[in-house]
């Protein structure tokens, strides 16, 4: 069969697209709050403001004027990332992972010139890349060192660790590995390697590739089982905290392990996609049901919320 | 009363206000479910000859008034030289020519043209015609209340009186006193009208015509109205004193209810009219449209805008159909499309354009497009100049596919102007950019699922049918719209994610 039947679909507590629109983006995600979220600068700063981890911020180029200047930001550094403020997706990210001589290199190794960089800048600040097309500002953030544990996990590309927050509660975890295939980016429908994360322990519990399971990285055949999150205490701990800061109640965040920094706050995303049920190879909604049986007045900490989700959602428990 | 419970009341409300201005704008106004219904027009010439005699000459022709079974829908005369008029004094309808000075044969023509109409309805009647004298021979007088007392003896109304002299006067072998009447000059109807007057019975004469197609020369068959009050209530029948029964007034036309000649004419002599008439078949829509000029029916409707508007709302009308695709493509199977409202815009140059045409239009201009803009992209252009010049280039491209394919003889290629050039400008930048970013599978999947809504919402936004509805039964656009609303509150699966999470469904 093509298809499989919805009422299996549905006994597995997999949540369909519109499901997420309407019954949990739509109603927990206060509208006003989206340009907090969708704007990497603003996340930026109230991530700061709530003591969570940021990759370093380099510079930010706001008007065409200052294209020219964007040299003086990333001449001295080991790498930088240039992405919009407002982009989607991982539309308009630029890495360049080594700088030499005033000469920039991609994580596959191709060379970018400084003109390109620069006409990069200019069709960010243009809205090429942002939601909706308005102008955008362009951010300039250090490259992230990544942390050793992924060493053969994650190919030409910083592998990050999703983790979608419901009300506070750190609900399903997955990591994002980037293949030859999704060219060094951690999006899954390009390709990308995702790993269901156990939000217990941080260890890999399944691991999937254009949808289909798989066992083996792609590119480098190192056993994706063996995979688990270094320092998983600290970054579950920051990512549950994203409720707080941001306000919004079904939240997906994006968290990077730095080698001397640990975790981090990449980004915050407010309509965080579904492919982390077909990497934890289970359904969302029983886990999302029960945070919502217990009402908005359960008063509990960031630890305690913790707590309840790895008593609750452990993989051993299933 | 919760919003969820709200909406559904909503939903329903909306969708049975626009079931019930549907039909209802379907009965009262009889706009025909299906296009291409055709209803019969009568096109009735009455032709007037007579002779002038070297002075002022004033005709009138007695027309058509309201009645049962027929509507009016144009009336016009054809009199060189003479003053025309259309007169309704309230009683009869009347055609008047006059002119100060005429001589010879002299012929006038009148032309009507009647709706079968089954919606129309008699004028009521609001008073009894008045008895009159109608004088015939006094030998006669016996025979005549001979005829009459018999005839009284076997009725209980007007009604069957009138049948029971009918009986008399058409008897096979005829009665003595018949025998002795009918012999003078006069005709049946005459008669039965004397009778009846001298009975007590009010009367009236209708000059009746036959309607079938193509028939030249007719005459009005004369006809008595024999009038009956009953409660207060007045009504009445036509008899044709040559058969026995009421009249079946299928297919009759009564021309003159005036009770009085059908033709006035003063300064004229050896009068004579004579009728001719044909059947023509029109589209049911449009026939009720000139009805309506006469009636004001549709006054509250798109139809009372010029029709120049009319048809740019014809088309405008479609959109919530294309939107409804759009919508259920998305909501219900998952497919991707490159802008959300783009497919329908797409879908409307196709209506310009046919859609081989269109299609072969929009994939030669997006790939040659793409391909120049590849170009472009080296060149480190501002993003808002790098898009105006592609617009320029789209404007350049769709000049010179018209200018080749007109050279090369297909005329359809023309048609390619239709397609909204600053959109597909849009669309040639976002797929460049989608490929350099994501490569071309991405683009084939959003172009792909672009034209194949797109193609949906053509057939089903140009289908004749749908474009009859949508245009005749504004109330249909609360329909779309309720069905749009009620897909914004489905949370199931899409049809793709059926797909896409069957490995996971699969497990264990």
């Amino acid at each position: 069969m093509f298809f499989s039947s919805p009422f299996k679909l549905k006994s597995k507590g997999i949540m369909g697209m519109n499901q997420r629109n309407s019954g949990y983006i739509g109603r927990y995600n206060p509208r006003k709050l989206y340009p907090l979220v969708d704007n990497k600068l603003k996340t930026k700063i109230i991530a700061r403001e709530a003591n969570v981890t940021t990759p370093a911020l380099l510079g930010v180029i706001s008007m065409q004027a200052e294209v020219e200047q964007v040299e003086t930001y990333i001449k001295d550094t080991p790498g930088f990332v240039i992405k919009p403020a407002k982009g989607s997706g991982g539309k308009g990210i630029l890495v360049i992972t080594k700088v030499e001589n005033g000469r920039y290199y991609k994580p596959n190794g191709d060379e970018e010139s400084l003109a390109e960089i620069k006409r990069h800048v200019t069709d960010i600040l243009a809205g090429l890349f942002s939601l909706g097309g308005s102008a955008d500002v362009a951010v300039v953030e250090g490259l992230i060192q990544f942390d050793d544990a992924f060493d053969g996990f994650s190919f030409e590309g910083v592998p990050d660790v999703r983790v979608i927050v419901f009300k506070g509660f750190p609900v399903m975890a997955m990591m994002r590995l980037s293949t030859a295939a999704s060219d060094g980016k951690a999006n899954l429908h390009q390709g990308a390697v995702g790993v269901g994360i156990d939000i217990t322990s941080g260890k890999a519990i399944n691991a999937v590739q254009f949808d289909k399971p798989v066992k083996f990285h792609p590119d480098t055949n190192k056993e994706l089982a063996l995979l688990e999150v270094p320092r998983w205490e600290r970054l579950i701990y920051l990512a549950s905290s994203c409720y707080e800061m941001s306000g919004m109640g079904y939240l997906g965040t994006d968290m990077v392990l730095d080698r001397d920094l640990g975790p981090m706050l990449l980004e915050l995303n407010a309509r965080p996609g579904l492919a982390i049920q077909i990497a934890n190879g289970q359904g969302i909604l029983p886990r999302l049901k029960l945070i919502e049986s217990l009402g908005n007045d359960h008063g509990m900490s960031v630890e305690e919320r913790i707590e309840f989700c790895k008593k609750h959602f452990s993989d051993q428990s299933n | 009363m919760n919003a969820r419970s709200f909406f559904f009341v909503l939903v329903a409300g909306l969708m049975s206000l626009g079931i019930f201005q549907t039909v209802q704008r379907h009965m009262a106004l009889d706009i025909p479910w299906m296009p291409g219904e055709t209803r019969i027009i009568w096109n009735i010439d009455a032709k007037i000859d007579f002779n002038a005699n070297e002075g002022p000459v004033l005709a009138s022709l007695t027309t058509p008034e309201r009645q049962a079974g027929f509507t009016k829908i144009s009336q016009n005369a054809a009199s060189p030289g003479y003053g025309l008029s259309f007169i309704d004094d309230g009683e009869t309808n009347k055609a008047e020519w006059t002119i100060r000075e005429a001589k010879g044969k002299q012929t006038l023509y009148y032309n009507i043209q009647v709706l079968e109409d089954p919606k129309s309805l008699d004028q009521g009647i609001l008073e009894m015609p008045e008895l009159f004298e109608k004088e015939y021979e006094a030998s006669n007088a016996s025979a005549g209340s001979a005829i009459i007392k018999a005839a009284l003896k076997t009725s209980a109304d007007s009604f069957s009186f009138t049948r029971e002299v009918l009986k008399q006067l058409n008897a096979e072998v005829a009665n003595q006193n018949v025998a002795l009447i009918l012999t003078n000059k006069v005709s049946k109807t005459d008669l039965l009208i004397a009778l009846l007057n001298e009975a007590k019975i009010p009367t009236k004469k209708v000059g009746a015509l036959v309607l079938e197609d193509g028939r030249r020369r007719q005459h009005l068959t004369p006809l008595v109205e024999v009038f009956q009050e009953k409660d207060g209530v007045i009504t009445s029948k036509l008899f044709d004193a040559n058969s026995l029964g009421t009249v079946n007034r299928d297919n009759l036309l009564l021309w003159d209810q005036s009770g009085k000649a059908l033709l006035e004419l003063t300064g004229g002599s050896d009068s004579k009219v004579s009728f001719s008439m044909i059947q023509q078949e029109q589209p049911a829509l449009s026939a009720l449209l000139q009805k309506s000029e006469n009636e004001h029916l549709f006054n509250f409707s798109i139809h009372s805008l010029p029709v120049e508007d009319q048809s740019l709302f014809k088309g405008i009308l479609m959109i919530p159909l294309g939107v409804l695709i759009v919508v259920m493509m998305r909501v219900l199977v998952g497919l991707k499309t490159s802008g959300t409202f783009m497919p329908v815009l797409i879908a409307m140059a196709f209506i310009q354009t046919s859609l081989v045409t269109g299609l072969v239009g929009f994939i030669l201009l997006v790939a040659v497009g793409l391909f120049i803009r590849s170009y472009l992209s080296h060149l480190n252009l501002l993003l808002v100049s790098r898009i105006s010049t592609v617009i320029i280039m789209v404007i350049l491209l769709i000049a010179l596919f018209g200018v080749l394919s007109y050279k090369l003889g297909l005329t359809e290629g023309l048609k390619i102007t239709f397609f909204p050039m600053i959109i597909l400008s849009w669309t040639i930048e976002r797929m460049s950019v989608l490929w350099e970013e994501e490569g071309a599978k991405e683009v084939m999947t959003q172009g792909g699922g672009s034209l194949l809504v797109a193609v949906l919402a053509y057939f089903v936004m140009s289908n004749d049918v749908t474009r009859h509805l949508m245009f005749n039964f504004i109330g249909l656009q609360f329909v779309v719209m309720s069905l749009v609303l009620l897909l914004g509150s489905y949370t199931g699966y899409r049809l793709l994610e059926l797909r896409r999470f069957k490995p996971l469904a699969d497990k264990e």
